[in-house]
């Protein structure tokens, strides 16, 4: 399935966008990563936590096609 | 799916100055059920860090969930808080030290609900809504911003 995602702050240091569409097999969010982690080898030193459609979700979450966003510390306030 | 209303974005660019927080706090003199305000203003700091400080944050958001998130906030406030009126703003782009970047403010008929309102808001603000802030130095280097 072809999916967004999305990269912000250092994050997007790393991949050097802010958003691409990426075709990927079923599967959760750890196999995503993998595909990710071996695109940007530098993503490996970063914290960060994903949302799915605008929700926060875990690595074993199944891939639903909807948005997927990478999401650095929080910094807000 | 959850049920997504309309709802307007907390999102203002640049710094909020206080021409806005006055203008604010003078447009609620007609809601006389208010007896109580409480304003929470969140200042960008000009912190040292290894001997370079800190010009201004460069905030970005993930903002469609960062909204959502703000949207959140404020409905699970009204339900633990007997609050009249609640409004957040906070900024994008570029903001300097010493501007402010945060402007929560809460309304009720009695101070204490409102102590108590504002603080779970600044809160949950804090830990729960996709913002990011650059932190730029004197000298154009920079470092990310992380909510301790």
């Amino acid at each position: 399935m072809l999916i967004k995602i999305k990269y912000f702050g250092q994050i997007a240091e790393v991949t050097q966008k802010e958003e691409e569409q990426l075709e990927v097999s079923e599967g959760n969010i750890s196999a995503l990563l993998n595909v990710l982690h071996s695109k940007y080898d530098t993503l490996n030193n970063k914290d960060f936590q994903i949302a799915q459609n605008q929700e926060l979700v875990s690595l074993e979450t199944e891939l639903t096609g909807a948005e997927i966003a990478l999401l650095p510390p929080f910094a807000g306030g | 799916m959850k049920d997504k209303k309309p709802m307007k974005s907390v999102f203002k660019e640049g710094a909020i100055t206080s021409e806005f927080i006055g203008n604010s706090i003078y447009k609620h003199q007609t809601k006389t059920s208010i007896g109580a305000h409480n304003i929470f203003l969140g200042q960008v700091r000009a912190d040292e860090i290894d001997g370079k400080t800190v010009s201004a944050i460069e905030y970005t958001a993930y903002e469609d969930m960062a909204n959502q998130k703000f949207h959140e906030i404020r409905e699970s406030s009204f339900e633990k808080f007997d609050l009249t009126c609640m409004h957040i703003y906070h900024s994008l782009g570029t903001v300097k030290a010493g501007e402010i970047c945060l402007f929560v403010f809460v309304s009720s008929p009695r101070r204490k609900v409102v102590f108590e309102a504002l603080e779970y808001i600044v809160d949950a603000i804090k830990a729960d809504v996709p913002v990011f802030g650059k932190e730029i130095f004197e000298d154009e280097s920079h470092q990310w911003k992380v909510n301790s």
